[in-house]
C-alpha cells in the first residue's frame, strides 16, 4: 500500500516535471522558430545596397535607408527627452519620497502609463502633439508621444537600480558631511549607473520597435528626416505597410531581420553591461 | 559644489529624508556663539537642496500629468460621440457600421475579449510553467538558455510577431484547417507567445520571493518536488501570479499591430475560430486612414474605452495586492 503510494507520487512528480520542462522548451522553441525563420528568409536581403539606398517605385524596390535613419532619429530623440526626466523621477521615488498619498498617486499613474495600449498612445500623440500643438506629422511629435510610453519603463528600472545600491555607502557619505544631493549625485547615481544604462538601452529597443505610436505621430511618408519637424516612416511602420499591402515580400523579410538584429544588439549590449558590472561588484 | 557644509547635519540620521532634515534644522537661529562658528552657511545649500527636491518631485509628477493629458486629449476628441450617440448605445450597440451611422462597439468588445481569453488560456499555463521551470526546476545551465529567451521574446517588436504570424503561421493554419488562415486561432497563438514574457517574469519574481524555509519544510515532510510546487509554492505565490496574469491580459487586449496582421479584420463577431474579425484596437488601425467626422470621433471614443479598460486592470492589481497584504 505504502509503496504503491510512493510509486504514484514519484510517477506524478516525473510527469508533472516533464510538463514543466515542456513549457520551457516550448517557450524557447517559439523564440527559436521566429528568429530562425526571419534570419533564414531575410539574410539574403542584407546587402549594403539594401541598407544604404532609397526605396523606389510602387513596389518599394531598392533599399530602406530613410526608414533606418528615421528609426534611429526618433529613438535617439525619445531617449534624450525621456531619460533625464525618468531618472530624476526615479531618484525622487527611491531617495526622497516618503510613503504617502502623493507617492501612491504617482505610482498608480506610472503603472497606468505603463499599461496604456500603444495604439491609445498613438491617438493621444495625434490629438495633442500633431493636431493640438500643431507640430504636424514629425519626428518630435513621435518622440514626445514615445517618451510617455518609455517613462514608466525607465523609472522602474532606474528605481530598482538605485534601491540596489547598499545603504552603508550612503551612510559613509553622510558621515563625511555630504548633503543629500551630494550623496545622490556623487555616490548613489554613479554606483547605479551600469544598471540604469541597461534599463535605458532596453527601453531604446522598445522605442525602436514601436509601430502604433509612431504611425499616427510621424506619418508614413518615406523621408530621411533632418529637422525634428520633418515627417518620416520608421522601419516597423515600413514593414507593417509592406506586409499589409502584400508588396515586395523580400524587402519585408529584410526589414524584419534588420529590426530583430537591432533589438538583439540592444539586448546583448545591455546584457554585457549588466554582466561586466556584476563581475566588478562581486 | 559648495564645500561649506552645515556641520549640524552630523546630528541627523542618514536615512532621514530631506524634509525631516530641514525640519530638524528648522529652529536655526543659533544662539550660542561657539556653535555658530561651526554652523557656517548654509542658506544657499538649503535652497539648493530644496530646489532640487522639488525638481525631482516635478519629474515624478510627469507620470501623473501624462495620464491626465491622455485622458483629457483623447477624451476631448472622443467626447462628441458619447454626447451624440449616448454612452449606452455606444457601448452596447450591436452594429459597427460608422459610414452608415451605426456606432455600436459591442461586437468589437466581444471580439477583443475572445482574442484575449483564448490567448490567456494558451499563454498563461505556458508562462507559469516556464516561470516554475526557471525558479524551481532548471539547472543553472538550462536557466542560462531559457531566461535570455524569455527576455528576447519581450524585446521582439510586435510588428515582427505579426509579420511572422502572417507569413508562416497563417499559411500553416490555412493548410491544416482550410480557409485563409486569418482568424481567432492564429491570433490566439501569436498573442499567447507575446504574453509569455510578461507573465513569466512576474511569476518568477513571485515564486522567488517565497522564503526557502517553506520549501525545505515541505521537502522534509517527504513531499516531492511537484507536490512542493503544486501544494506549497503556487498557493504561496498566488497573489503575484494573479497580478502577472492580469498584466498579461492587459497586454493581450491592448495589442494592435500583431493582431491587425493576422485577424483578417472583418466587421462581424466571428462564427468560428477560423473566421476573420475586428477588435477594439484593430478597428482604429483599419479605419483611421479614411475616417472623418463622427467616424473619426468614434475611433477616439474606442481609444478612451481601451484606456479605461487598461486602467481597470491596473486598479484590479492594486486591489488584489492590498487584499493580499491584509490576508497574508
Amino acid at each position: 500500500m505504502q509503496s504503491r503510494e510512493r510509486v504514484n507520487k514519484t510517477l506524478t512528480n516525473r510527469l508533472a516535471l516533464g510538463v514543466i520542462w515542456l513549457a520551457a522548451i516550448a517557450t524557447v522553441a517559439a523564440l527559436g522558430t521566429i528568429l530562425l525563420y526571419v534570419i533564414i528568409n531575410g539574410i539574403g536581403q542584407l546587402t549594403p545596397s539594401f541598407i544604404f539606398t532609397w526605396p523606389h517605385g510602387v513596389n518599394m524596390e531598392g533599399g530602406i535607408w530613410p526608414t533606418i535613419q528615421a528609426t534611429l532619429y526618433v529613438t535617439a530623440l525619445a531617449m534624450l527627452i525621456t531619460t533625464p526626466v525618468a531618472v530624476l523621477a526615479a531618484v525622487y521615488l527611491a531617495e526622497y519620497a516618503v510613503q504617502g498619498r502623493l507617492v501612491r498617486v504617482i505610482r498608480f499613474a506610472a503603472d497606468s502609463l505603463a499599461s496604456v495600449p500603444s495604439i491609445v498612445m498613438g491617438l493621444f500623440g495625434l490629438a495633442l502633439f500633431v493636431e493640438g500643438i500643431g507640430m504636424g506629422f514629425s519626428v518630435i511629435a513621435a518622440a514626445l508621444a514615445l517618451s510617455f510610453l518609455l517613462l514608466p519603463i525607465i523609472v522602474r528600472t532606474t528605481e530598482e537600480s538605485i534601491r540596489a545600491v547598499p545603504k552603508y555607502i550612503r551612510w559613509g557619505s553622510y558621515g563625511l558631511g555630504a548633503s543629500k544631493w551630494q550623496t545622490v549625485s556623487k555616490i548613489v547615481l554613479p554606483s547605479a549607473l551600469p544598471r540604469i544604462t541597461t534599463g535605458v538601452i532596453l527601453a531604446a529597443g522598445r522605442a525602436a520597435g514601436e509601430t502604433a505610436v509612431v504611425i499616427y505621430t510621424m506619418g508614413t511618408m518615406i523621408n530621411a528626416p533632418i529637422s525634428p519637424l520633418d515627417p518620416g516612416r520608421t522601419m516597423p511602420v515600413h514593414l507593417m505597410l509592406m506586409a499589409q499591402e502584400g508588396i515586395n515580400l523580400p524587402a519585408a523579410y529584410g526589414t524584419a531581420l534588420l529590426l530583430v538584429l537591432m533589438v538583439l544588439a540592444f539586448n546583448l549590449i545591455a546584457r554585457y553591461i549588466g554582466r561586466r558590472n556584476r563581475r566588478m561588484q562581486g | 559644489m559648495s564645500s561649506d557644509i552645515d556641520i549640524t547635519q552630523h546630528d541627523v540620521a542618514p536615512e532621514m529624508c530631506a524634509d525631516e532634515v530641514s525640519a530638524a534644522r528648522a529652529p536655526e537661529p543659533p544662539k550660542q556663539p561657539p556653535r555658530r562658528a561651526l554652523t557656517k552657511i548654509s542658506r544657499a545649500t538649503y535652497l539648493k537642496e530644496g530646489l532640487l527636491r522639488n525638481l525631482f518631485l516635478l519629474c515624478a509628477c510627469v507620470a501623473v500629468a501624462g495620464v491626465a493629458l491622455i485622458f483629457i486629449f483623447v477624451g476631448l476628441k472622443g467626447w462628441p460621440i458619447f454626447a451624440k450617440v449616448g454612452l449606452g448605445p455606444f457601448l452596447a450597440g450591436g452594429t459597427w457600421y460608422p459610414t452608415k451611422g451605426f456606432f455600436g462597439i459591442l461586437p468589437l468588445i466581444v471580439n477583443s475579449l475572445l482574442a484575449m481569453s483564448g490567448a490567456l488560456l494558451l499563454g498563461a499555463p505556458l508562462a507559469v510553467g516556464t516561470a516554475v521551470f526557471l525558479s524551481e526546476v532548471a539547472s543553472p545551465r538550462a536557466r542560462a538558455i531559457v531566461r535570455p529567451a524569455v527576455e528576447l521574446l519581450a524585446g521582439i517588436p510586435s510588428v515582427v510577431y505579426g509579420f511572422f504570424g502572417l507569413v508562416l503561421l497563417r499559411p500553416i493554419i490555412a493548410g491544416l484547417f482550410g480557409g485563409l488562415g486569418f482568424g481567432l486561432l492564429t491570433v490566439w497563438l501569436i498573442l499567447a507567445v507575446m504574453i509569455v514574457p510578461t507573465i513569466a517574469t512576474l511569476t518568477e519574481d513571485a515564486l522567488r520571493s517565497v522564503p526557502d524555509g517553506i520549501r525545505e519544510a515541505s521537502y522534509s515532510m517527504g513531499a516531492t518536488k511537484w507536490q512542493t510546487i503544486w501544494r506549497v509554492l503556487l498557493p504561496a505565490a498566488k497573489i503575484g501570479i494573479i497580478d502577472a496574469v492580469i498584466l498579461g491580459m492587459g497586454r493581450a487586449i491592448g495589442e494592435t499591430m500583431a493582431v491587425v496582421m493576422v485577424a483578417g479584420n472583418a466587421r462581424v463577431i466571428p462564427d468560428g475560430i477560423l473566421k476573420p474579425f475586428l477588435t477594439l484596437t484593430t478597428v482604429i488601425v483599419m479605419d483611421m486612414p479614411y475616417a472623418s467626422g463622427d467616424h473619426r470621433t468614434a475611433l477616439f471614443g474606442v481609444a478612451i474605452v481601451l484606456f479605461i479598460i487598461s486602467m481597470l486592470f491596473v486598479g484590479a492589481i492594486r486591489l488584489i495586492s492590498r487584499f493580499g497584504k491584509e490576508v497574508g
